[in-house]
Formats: C-alpha cells, structure tokens, sequence
C-alpha cells in the first residue's frame, strides 16, 4: 500500500465514531473500497497526467485541532460559513440575514443516531470514481448542509469559506449538501484559501440537489497556496426545468483535482459551466467534468478555459454523455487553452457519447499561443508588450465570463476571483 | 520627417527590400504604388518594427533618430502609425478599452498625463464626430465581426485619436466600396497638416482620387523605380507597372 494510503487508513482509528451504526458501517466500508481499489496511477487514462508519485510518497496526518483565523480581513462578508482546516468556525460565520434556508453543520448531525442527513454517506462510489471519494465517506467529520425552502428567492449570495493554515502534511476532509427546494433560487460562493505555506491536503465532495423549477448559482474560487493539495468533487442532480449555473476558477494548489459530475435529471434541465484554471509555477490543475442528459429537452453548455504558464500543466476532460431517450437535448463543450511558456503542458479531451437520435451537440478544444499578430497591432498602437500579452491574456479567459453575460451572478463571483484574475480594466469603461 | 537610406529587409530568410531609400518632410504625402510582391507591406511594417522583419543593411531615421533597434510600441509613442492592411481582431477586448490603453500607453511614454475616461470620452465623441461614425463601434469587441469597411474606418479612428506625426496606410482602400473609400479619404484629408505626414501604400490610382499625394512613387523588386507628381500615378492606370518597372531600368 502506498505511503499515502497507509496514512488515511492509519487516520481512520481517530475519527469519532458516529451515533449512526449505519454510518460507522458506511466508513468501514469505504475504507475497504480505497484500499482495495489502491492508490491510482498514470497508466489509468482518468489519472494519466496527474503528479501522482509525489503524493503517494508522502504521509499525511488528519488535522484535528480547529485553529483560529490569524487574519480575518481574509474574510468576505457576511452572509457566511467558515471553516478552517476542515473545521466550522462558529466565530467568523454568521447566516442571520438569510431567509427561508436551513444550514446545519455535518459534525453536530454525525453525533445523532438518526438524521436523514446521514444517508449522504450511503452513496456509493464505483470503483473508478475511489478512492478519493471513498476516503472522503470514510474520514469526512465536518462540513456544511444547506437546505432552501420552496419558493424561497435570495438574491444575495451565501460564501461558503474554506481556509487552510499553518499545518504541515495535514489532511482535511469536508462533505456538503446544497439542495435547493421547488422554485426556489439561491446563490452559492465556495472559497479556498490558504492562510500561510502550509502543505495541506484537502478533500471536499458536494452533493447538489436542485428541484424542479429551482435556480441554484454556485461558483468555486480555488486559490490555495503552491504547496496545497485539493481534491474537489461535487454531484450534482438537476430537475425538470431546474437551472444549475455553475463558475469555476482555480489557480492555486501545487496538484488539484477538480471533479464536476452532472446529472440532468428532468426534462428541460439546464447547466451551464464555466471555468477558467490558470496553472502557474509547477502546479496542476486536473479538471474533469461529466455531464450526463437523462431526460429530453435538456441542455448544457460548458465554457473553459485553460492557461499554463512556467512548468506547469492544467488538465481537461469533458465528457458529454446523451441517454436514449434523451431526445431534444442540446449540448456543448469548448475548452481553449492557453500555452504561455515553452515548458508548460496542456492536455484535453472531449469526449461525446450519445445514444439518443434527435440531439444538437457540439465540442471543440484548441491549445494555442497568444496571437503574435495581435500582440504586434497591440503593440504598434503604443501598448508595449508585456502589457499587449496582459491584454490578450485576459480576453482570452474572459471568453468563459461571456454564459453568465449581464447576469447578476456574473457581478457577484466577479468581486471575488483570484488575484491572477482579478484586474477588471477589461470592462467597458462606459459603464 | 522620415528618411530612409537604402533599406535592406529580410523576412524569414528572404531579402524583400532591396536598397529602398524615401525622403518624406514634414506635412507630405508620399504615395508608394507597386504591383503585388514589390515589397510594399513589408515596408509598412519595417517601419513600425513588426518582429521578423530584419534589417540586414540601411538606415531608417525618424525625425533624425535611427528607430531600427525600437520596439514598436516604442515607435508609435514617437508619432509612428501603421493602418493595417487587414485589421486584426481581437475577440474579447472593448474597442474603447483598447483605445484609452493605446493612447495612455503612449502619452505616458512621452511623459505626458493620462487621460481619465471623461478626458478620453470626450476626445473620442469628438473625433467620432469628425469621421461621422456610430458610437456603437466603441462598445464592440476589436474589429470583431466587423465588416471589411468597419474594419479600415476603425483604422481611420484611431488614426484620428493617436494624432501621430507619421501615419503609414497600407492598402487601406483594398475591400472598400466607394461610399467607404471616400469615407476613408476623407477622414485622412481632415488629419492633414503641416507637421503630419503620409506614406499611402496602394495599388491602384483610385484612392488618389480623393488623398491627392504631393509625391508618387512606383516600387519594383524592393525600392523605388520612379517617382513623380501625381500625374505618375494616373501614367500607371493607363500604362500598367510593367512599362513603367522596366522602362526605369
């Protein structure tokens, strides 16, 4: 067993056994399934460009103790959740002014015998999609349960805040819920941090319930530092005429993991997808997103984009999946990366499956340069270059803003992209 | 203005500029006419300094300063302006945005103040005006999705917005209609004055229709094989360039 393993496993005697027999069962046997299924490697085509050997070297330790926030300026505002390594932070969270949505944390539901909650540990993960996800129902001890009532309608979005400070070799594990009832609508903010050097290893899955009828923004700013490890996982099920809209921007973590897996349920069930992953230094950036259409008339649109620079490398896998049955369903994908050095790496793949007769779907991936024509007429215009490479850089990620185009959703992740991103001289100065 | 002295341009290898040499003052419009492979494009952009395009011999002077080892952001801070040939899109970047960033770019490196975006707006309502185009093309994504006359007025504009000392139009009339063309050439005549001057790269006499050039000059292989008044241009419409190529041999 790889060192790695060895260390989860090790981990799993210091998780407080849960009220729920049922869920104590549910850990053993998730456990089994990691081990059985062992530590992958890159000859597996789902894992054939991720730094794995690193990882599987190293020991990591359950960080257990909640620490407190060295600098809460970090913080955006209020209505929000914090955690820290892995950890609620009742302190800095505060969802008073939210209305007609029920929030629980996933450590105080563990400790009762019998909560409906608890079934989220039931799911059961196939083997390729272990063992992360298997470690994750084995050893996840806290996280956020989010509930919106029906009809509810918040226009202000909750941020769910995760930071991860000061603890070498330490792993957090984190399992959440957001349903989102019948009509209702709801935004969703997740941020990663890192609060300091610390080499941590995080480890988040999300269930995503959006009913019939509902509208559930969710966007996810993964900015950790060069030395973290993210594993992010989230399933979602989208209704009959649910929209699920959905923004990611990564460009932290020395490797992350980032899987999107979307199953559009009901008739008329809409996701749109957007990301941009900007991979800097020697970091990874491993995407994969799965969107499957069960039912006729529904729709998804993936838009992302991928930039590497230095030696790093950003990873892409769409798959496009169409049921029989699933007539009337239109779908597309488009992943267009950007190289920026010579030895930066760029790997993509769509991929479409489709069983159904009547369906629209289009793809496309391109991995290019920044356009030396372009950068040229910049230049002649008085822009000088590293400004002009600024310029082009930016418009290209902003491609994957264009979904949410004069949505006020759009505004609110906007405010909070990383660092990297966050220069909006690219909006209309009119405005 | 502009003096060059027996240019020598490689691209990729290949000489495309053979010994051109051009003396262009102050307040002057230079017609350069030639058939297609004269090296007309090239010249454009050996000027304002497009990657690729050595010098392997000659001199090119600027107001008496040798621009040969510039930048070309640096040349257009200078008062350098090449309307391209064909304008490059750039999806995904606001037309105004590119503009302001133009034209603080280089009123910084003159170490003049930057215009805020009132100063800017108003300077760009201004010379809209002036070239009677919509404000609708600023809040447009770069040339993107323009038509070819949208493209070459864009040119035009921002033309009119940098105010250089030296503008150099390549092929600016090619894909116009004649409404665009004279459109285009009007909006060049109202640039005229006498510390600005012109170098009009065409093919055809047409424009010169309507930017009437001080001096004209027929290029072949590289440099310069006849120059004239503007009478020379309306030879070649009747005569062809070859008669005119070879006779000067």
């Amino acid at each position: 067993m790889s060192t790695f393993l060895q260390s989860q496993t090790d981990a799993l005697a210091q998780v407080p056994a849960s009220a729920s027999k049922q869920v104590n069962t549910w850990r053993t046997q998730a456990m089994a399934q990691a081990q059985q299924v062992g530590f992958p490697h890159n000859k597996l085509e789902r894992w054939k460009y991720a730094p794995l050997r690193a990882l599987a070297g190293k020991a990591y330790v359950l960080g257990s103790e909640p620490a407190p926030i060295i600098e809460a300026d970090l913080l955006p505002p209020a209505p929000r959740v914090v955690f820290v390594n892995g950890r609620f932070d009742a302190q800095h969270s505060d969802t008073h002014s939210l209305q007609g949505v029920t929030i629980s944390q996933l450590s105080d539901v563990l400790q009762q015998a019998d909560n409906r909650h608890l079934n989220l540990f039931g799911r059961q993960f196939s083997d390729i999609e272990a063992p992360f996800s298997a470690l994750n129902t084995a050893l996840a001890q806290d996280g956020i349960l989010i509930e919106v009532a029906e009809h509810a309608q918040s226009e202000t979005a909750l941020h769910c805040v995760f930071i991860s400070q000061g603890q070498t070799l330490s792993s957090h594990y984190s399992r959440h819920l957001i349903s989102c009832a019948e009509h209702s609508r709801f935004t969703l903010i997740e941020h990663h941090l890192s609060n300091g050097s610390d080499s941590s290893m995080s480890n988040h899955l999300w269930h995503v319930h959006v009913k019939p009828n509902a509208v559930l923004n969710h966007a996810r700013m993964q900015n950790l530092n060069q030395q973290a490890i993210h594993f992010s996982r989230t399933d979602a099920v989208i209704a009959g005429h649910a929209h699920y809209n959905r923004f990611d921007c990564e460009t932290g973590s020395h490797f992350a993991r980032h899987e999107l897996s979307i199953d559009l349920q009901g008739e008329h069930a809409q996701v749109l997808s957007g990301g941009v992953c900007w991979a800097t230094q020697s970091s990874t950036l491993d995407t994969r997103l799965v969107s499957r259409h069960q039912a006729p008339n529904s729709q998804c649109q993936l838009l992302w984009r991928g930039l590497a620079n230095d030696k790093a490398k950003c990873n892409f896998y769409g798959g496009i999946h169409i049921d029989q049955g699933a007539d009337g369903s239109n779908a597309s994908l488009s992943n267009k990366n950007l190289l920026l050095s010579p030895q930066a790496q760029i790997n993509t793949q769509p991929a479409l499956e489709i069983y159904a007769d009547e369906v629209k779907a289009a793809h496309g991936a391109t991995v290019g340069q920044l356009d030396q024509t372009a950068l040229f007429y910049l230049q002649s215009r008085g822009v000088p270059k590293i400004q002009a490479q600024q310029v082009l850089t930016q418009a290209f990620y902003a491609q994957a803003y264009t979904l949410f185009e004069d949505t006020p959703f759009l505004a609110q992740f906007k405010a909070y992209l990383p660092k990297l991103l966050s220069d909006t001289a690219m909006e209309n100065p009119d405005d | 203005m502009l003096e060059i002295k027996n240019l020598h341009v490689n691209v990729h290898g290949k000489e495309i500029l053979k010994g051109f040499t051009l003396s262009l003052e102050a307040g002057k419009v230079h017609a350069i006419m030639g058939p297609n492979g004269a090296g007309k494009s090239t010249l454009g952009y050996a000027i304002a300094g497009r990657e690729g395009y050595e010098i392997t011999a000659g001199q090119i002077l600027f107001e008496g300063q040798d621009i040969a080892e510039l930048e070309p952001d640096q040349r257009a801070a200078l008062g350098i302006f090449l309307a391209f040939q064909y304008p490059v899109e750039i999806p995904g970047v606001n037309n105004t945005y590119f503009l302001r960033t133009a034209l603080n770019a280089q009123r910084k490196a003159r170490g003049e103040d930057e215009l805020d975006s009132m100063a800017f707006l108003k300077k760009v309502r201004e010379k809209l005006s002036v070239l009677h185009l919509k404000d609708e093309l600023l809040h447009r994504a770069v040339n993107t999705g323009f038509s070819g006359g949208e493209k070459k007025r864009n040119e035009i504009f921002q033309l009119a917005l940098l105010e250089p000392k030296l503008a150099i139009l390549d092929e600016t009339d090619s894909g116009l209609d004649i409404d665009a063309l004279k459109a285009v050439a009007e909006g060049v005549n109202h640039m005229r004055s006498a510390n600005r001057s012109f170098l009009v790269i065409t093919h055809y006499q047409r424009l010169l229709d309507y930017i009437t050039p001080d001096v004209v000059h027929v290029m072949a292989d590289g440099r310069i094989v006849a120059s004239g008044g503007p009478e020379l241009a309306l030879q070649l419409e009747r005569e062809g360039y070859a008669s005119i190529a070879t006779g000067a041999r």
